[in-house]
């Protein structure tokens, strides 16, 4: 992780990384009331959901969904245009609130807690759990503004110093810093698609959540984009739980270390990846990854 | 009648000639349609076209010109009589003969002897006129229909490109259109600007400009043609400013708010019914929410006003409270911020939803509330939009005149107190031009002066209204 970091970084910053890095940190536990008071053995997953289904007003888009996600790697979810991927993933941070058809049922739990429980704030959860999007969406703000978002709704940075420091080591991590040191005045939206994207990649570490989400966030993209996202998702992985999104079947082998399948809305199997792409153990994941549907 | 008449007959001929350019060209395909360059219908419509327009264009310039002509023409000789009497006499002359040769009503001057006769040969004189007027220009489109069907029919065969041909017309007809609009448009700034110089030739601009007292009445006094101070637009100015701005505190805030529960926070089936009603109330004549302010929230706020002043202790605040009147600024504003309130929620609404979802999705996903996401994503990003809905606000508050002329007054007085009358720039023109006047009086002619002075500031806070939209769309996107 260290080697990520700025080596000239302030020690505060490096107090800050650090609360990334322990999600059982007693100020970030206590945003689940119901969370263990142990540490998650490293075996426990980090996201545990169990029977899930979400509905859009009568029409089922998911169907009874376990899957585990272990912490500090990339899973990726593929599967055909539909399939309720991209309605798994914003299961997980609650943002199917914001559909107003949508209902969810079942339980997803992060470190053993459940998030839809009523004590859980969507809007504490979301720090947490952080998300990028298909398209670039940075705001019509400058990119300091952008990448402090966060840090200011949560009252991150207790003075202008800090902020700049955040702002420096989340565009850092980003790997954006050194084109964007000189401008970080200039309208965010100004910036390339590929540019955006990480743009929004470091807009959302810089409250340091503990999983990020990505949905398709090479899907509007070069592949020189591409191949330098995959490279930052790869150096994302030593901190963060990250979950991704991806039709590109070679994106999902070079990035992840598991890989769930989904197909009509049901979860057809989970595993490694490298166990999946080589030995399928249902003939419609191989159908699928052989290129022969979807 | 007989204009109406012709332009009919004139549409059935365009009609046959529609027909037979048709059949022309289908004829010369010989069942082959695909020998044809164009489809039949544009060989009809070009043909049709030519039969037509010109010959139209030609009755429409009679109808808008001719009795100009006719007039020109009868008064190019004038007896004796007539020349012995003054220019205004002569008018009435003239149009007497026009209304008598129409059978329509005369004026009620009575002419005798000389001018009797006169007139009788003049009533003759304006009949024939007429007739060889209309005949000529009856005549003149006949030939010019007929022309361009000659014109046009020969042309037909199937390598003719009549679609390219139709597509000029139809632009030009389109160009002609716009060019109308705008000469019409640059027509009115015109003779905004020649009576406006005509009435600075007796009242000098500076004064007009920057003179604290307007009364125009004075100078219509023989003895005290515009002497200087009376034409000080000033306090109009001033009263329009005060109205416009207690309106838009009015109408600002709160058409911007409920525009953000309406697209921020109701539920559709709120929205589906708050934002219709919403257009209802813009649509309100303005002469109702004049009633309105006369008969409803004047008295109230007097009454209110007048509570409060018999409250404090005795005082000049108390006494003046005590007197207020049913017609004040404030009335006017806060009933014209009313009325302006759905215009800008509409607007906002419109401009809000237009931003992106993916900017509240970005925003929701960053842990940001409903508020914060509005307060800090969605408000900016539509900040140049909902500036220029302000902006258009502001003109129409500006422009307004029903609910002032019913609610605030009509005297001319320099204030900032909003529970004083005071009188605005529209109200005033309206107040000078209404009424038997003549016309080149400096109190008619001050209504120019002052249309054009508030054309040019509403021109200016359009110019910049514009900046500033541009310099934060080249910000944000
Ligand atoms: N807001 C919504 N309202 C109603 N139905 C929806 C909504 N969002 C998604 N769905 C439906 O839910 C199902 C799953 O959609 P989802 O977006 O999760 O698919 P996906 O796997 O992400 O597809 P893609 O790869 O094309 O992004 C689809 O049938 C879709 O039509
Ligand atoms: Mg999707």
């Amino acid at each position: 992780m260290t080697s990520i970091l700025n080596p000239l970084a302030s020690p505060l910053l490096q107090g800050h990384a650090m609360t990334v890095q322990s999600p059982d940190d007693s100020s970030r536990a206590s945003v689940i009331s119901t969370a263990p008071t142990s540490a998650p053995s490293p075996a426990e997953p980090k996201i545990k959901a169990r029977g899930v289904k979400v509905f859009y007003g009568e029409k089922q888009a998911l169907f009874d969904v376990d899957l585990d996600v272990p912490g500090k790697s990339v899973t990726a979810f593929i599967g055909p245009s539909g399939c309720g991927k991209s309605t798994f993933l914003r299961c997980i941070n609650r943002m199917n609130d914001t559909i107003p058809s949508a209902r969810v049922e079942g339980s997803i739990q992060i470190d053993g807690a459940d998030v839809n429980a009523k004590s859980v704030d969507p809007v504490v959860l979301r720090s947490r759990v952080g998300m990028v999007f298909q398209k670039p969406n940075p705001f019509p703000k400058t990119i300091f503004e952008n990448v402090a978002y966060g840090p200011r709704i949560h009252g991150l940075a207790t003075g202008k110093a800090e902020l700049e420091a955040i702002v420096e080591s989340s565009l850092k991590k980003a790997g954006l810093w050194n084109e964007v040191a000189d401008r970080l005045h200039q309208p965010g939206t100004g910036l390339s698609g590929g540019q955006q994207q990480r743009l929004v990649i470091a807009r959302a570490i810089a409250v340091s959540p503990e999983v990020i989400l990505m949905d398709e966030p090479c899907s509007a993209l070069d592949p020189i984009a591409t191949a330098k996202i995959e490279e930052l998702i790869d150096e994302l992985r030593s901190q963060f739980c990250i979950v991704i999104v991806t039709h590109s079947m070679a994106q999902a082998a070079r990035v992840s270390q598991r890989t769930a399948f989904f197909h009509l809305g049901k979860l057809v199997e989970s595993g490694p990846t490298e166990e999946m792409f080589t030995n399928p153990r249902d003939s419609r994941t191989q159908d699928y990854i052989t290129g022969r549907f979807g | 009648m007989l204009t109406w008449l012709s332009l009919l007959v004139l549409a059935l001929f365009s009609g046959a000639a529609f027909v037979a350019g048709r059949r022309r060209a289908t004829t010369a395909a010989a069942g082959r349609p695909r020998v044809l360059h164009s489809l039949p219908d544009y060989y009809g419509t070009y043909v049709a076209l030519w039969a037509g327009v010109p010959a139209a264009l030609l009755l429409l310039l009679g109808v808008m010109a001719g009795g100009r002509v006719e007039d020109a023409i009868l008064q190019s000789a004038r007896p004796a009589a007539v020349q012995a009497l003054g220019p205004d006499r002569q008018a009435v002359f003239y149009s007497d003969v026009r209304a008598i040769a129409a059978a329509q009503s005369p004026s009620e001057v009575t002419y005798e002897g000389e001018l009797k006769v006169a007139l009788d040969a003049k009533v003759a004189e304006a009949k024939r006129i007429e007739t060889v007027v209309n005949t000529a220009m009856l005549a003149g489109a006949g030939v010019l229909a007929l022309a361009g069907f000659l014109l046009a029919f020969p042309r037909i065969n199937p390598d003719f490109r009549a679609r390219n041909r139709v597509e000029g017309w139809t632009s030009s007809l389109l160009i002609a259109c716009s060019v109308a609009a705008v000469l019409t448009t640059l027509g009115i700034v015109l003779s905004l600007v020649w009576e406006s110089w005509r009435f600075f030739q007796s009242v000098s601009p500076l004064s007009f400009l920057f003179g604290t007292e307007w009364s125009p009445q004075i100078a219509m006094r023989a003895d005290q043609v515009a002497s200087s101070g009376a034409f000080g637009a000033v306090p109009l100015f001033a009263g329009t400013f005060l109205i416009m701005l207690i309106a838009m505190l009015v109408a600002a805030p709160v058409g911007l708010y409920s525009a953000i529960y309406l697209s921020e926070y109701a539920s559709r089936p709120v929205r589906g019914v708050v934002k219709p009603l919403l257009e209802v109330l813009a649509g309100v004549p303005t002469v109702v929410y004049g009633f309105f302010a006369a008969l409803t929230v004047g008295p109230l706020f007097r009454a209110g006003f007048n509570a409060i002043g018999a409250a404090l202790p005795p005082g000049p605040m108390a006494t003046y409270l005590m007197e207020v009147q049913n017609q004040m600024a404030l009335v006017a504003g806060v009933v014209m911020g009313i009325m302006l309130i759905p215009f800008v929620s509409s607007l906002s609404d419109d401009i809000i939803n237009a931003v992106p979802q993916s900017l509240r999705d970005g925003s929701y996903a960053m842990g940001a509330t409903k508020s914060e996401t509005v307060k800090k994503v969605v408000l900016p990003a539509a900040l140049p939009g909902i500036m220029a809905a302000m902006l258009l606000a502001i003109s129409r508050a500006v422009g307004e005149t029903m609910i002032v002329t019913m609610a605030a007054g009509l005297q001319a007085k320099l204030t900032a107190n909003p529970l004083d009358t005071v009188t605005t720039v529209t109200v005033q023109i309206v107040t000078l031009l209404t009424g038997d006047q003549e016309f080149d009086s400096p109190k008619t002619l001050s209504a120019f002066g002052l249309g054009l002075t508030l054309f040019v500031v509403t021109l200016c806070l359009n110019i910049i209204a514009l900046r500033i939209v541009q310099k934060y769309r080249e910000q944000y996107d």
